[in-house]
């Protein structure tokens, strides 16, 4: 079966910690992280990042426009 | 754990990508709150907007309001329009130069409160424009005054004790009233408060888009929006919030779907 693989990337600088990511995500991929950008933002990044499936769920809701999603598809 | 590093960073190449921020926005960081909708709006339109490959054509016309710096975002041409008077704007520029795309971009204290003469005429003469509407039922940018879309017993800087129906009056539902304009083409309630409200919304903009270029009238979209600094609420409380008092009162939806009607139907007979 062929299994979906995803990764994303978050401009940490751009990201203002709105969590509507985190709610957003299905598979508890991403997470507020405890340091804070130069804002004093708590950004968003990959706390479990085997879980991602490059579904777009995040970078959809994302009003500041800071996630990069990317997919591979992996033949098992 | 380095397996997993290793294994992101093959993953994190061009070839895979499946999602990056539209060339139409630039690298300007938005000075909207954080959660705020505006974001995701603004974003949904410079994807319709690149896909179509209208960038040189388009004209967006920005309102007073949060969104008075949309131009500083989306890399198309602009045109800032007095507190309420973007349709009128547009009905000028579109008049002026009808092959170019024009669109505005307005608040709920813009479109429904100031300038509601603007909008009710400008749809009702069936101008080719494309209306955004951003409804958050507050005055986000003055520091949460009332609007009149605010619902019935929410607290705002100008209502302490909740909107009271005796002294303020209720709230306005200004899109069921242009759906019933004969000139209004297309139009819809939309919300992005979820992944797939988003993707409806962008589907909504995309249309009301293509309704222009097909000449058939007014395309007015809405989007139910939140306002985490004005609600005081966090941004994910403010979408619970939102689903919860703002859709009863503002259902989602399309209300209209089809063309201008025609003129036959309301001239002289005879």
């Amino acid at each position: 079966m062929a299994k979906v693989r995803g990764a994303v990337v978050v401009d940490t600088e751009v990201c203002k910690g709105c969590n509507l990511c985190v709610v957003a995500c299905p598979t508890q991929t991403l997470a507020l992280n405890r340091n804070v950008n130069s804002k004093g933002y708590h950004y968003s990044y990959m706390e479990n990042p085997e879980n991602c499936t490059g579904c777009t769920n995040c970078s959809a809701v994302c009003p500041d426009s800071c996630i990069t999603v990317y997919r591979v598809k992996i033949e098992s | 754990m380095s397996e997993v590093a290793d294994r992101i960073k093959e993953i994190i190449n061009p070839e895979n990508l499946v999602y990056a921020k539209s060339p139409l926005l630039n690298d300007d960081i938005m000075h909207y709150c954080p959660g705020c909708s505006h974001g995701v709006v603004h974003r949904l339109i410079a994807e319709v907007i690149d896909e179509m490959g209208i960038q040189e054509q388009t004209i967006g016309v920005s309102p007073v309001g949060c969104a008075v710096f949309a131009y500083n975002y989306i890399d198309i041409d602009w045109q800032e329009a007095a507190h309420g008077r973007a349709p009128a704007v547009a009905t000028g520029i579109k008049r002026v130069m009808p092959e170019k795309v024009v669109f505005t971009y307005q608040g709920d204290g813009d479109l429904a409160a100031i300038g509601t003469a603007e909008t009710f005429h400008a749809v009702n003469r069936g101008e080719n424009i494309v209306m955004i509407f951003i409804n958050n039922a507050i005055y986000g940018m003055t520091g949460g005054q009332m609007a009149p879309t605010t619902l019935i017993g929410q607290v705002t800087a100008t209502t302490p004790n909740g909107r009271n129906v005796d002294l303020n009056g209720y709230p306005l539902r200004i899109t069921e009233l242009l759906a019933q304009l004969p000139g209004a083409a297309y139009v819809t309630r939309q919300s992005v408060q979820n992944p797939a409200a988003v993707r409806k919304a962008k589907k909504a903009i995309r249309k009301a888009f293509e309704i222009q270029a097909m000449k058939k009238g007014t395309a007015f979209v809405e989007v139910v929006s939140t306002c985490s600094s004005g609600w005081k609420l966090n941004p994910v409380e403010s979408n619970k919030w939102m689903e919860e008092n703002m859709f009863p009162q503002y259902p989602l939806g399309d209300l209209k779907d089809g063309s201008r009607a025609d003129a036959g139907l309301y001239s002289i007979k005879g």
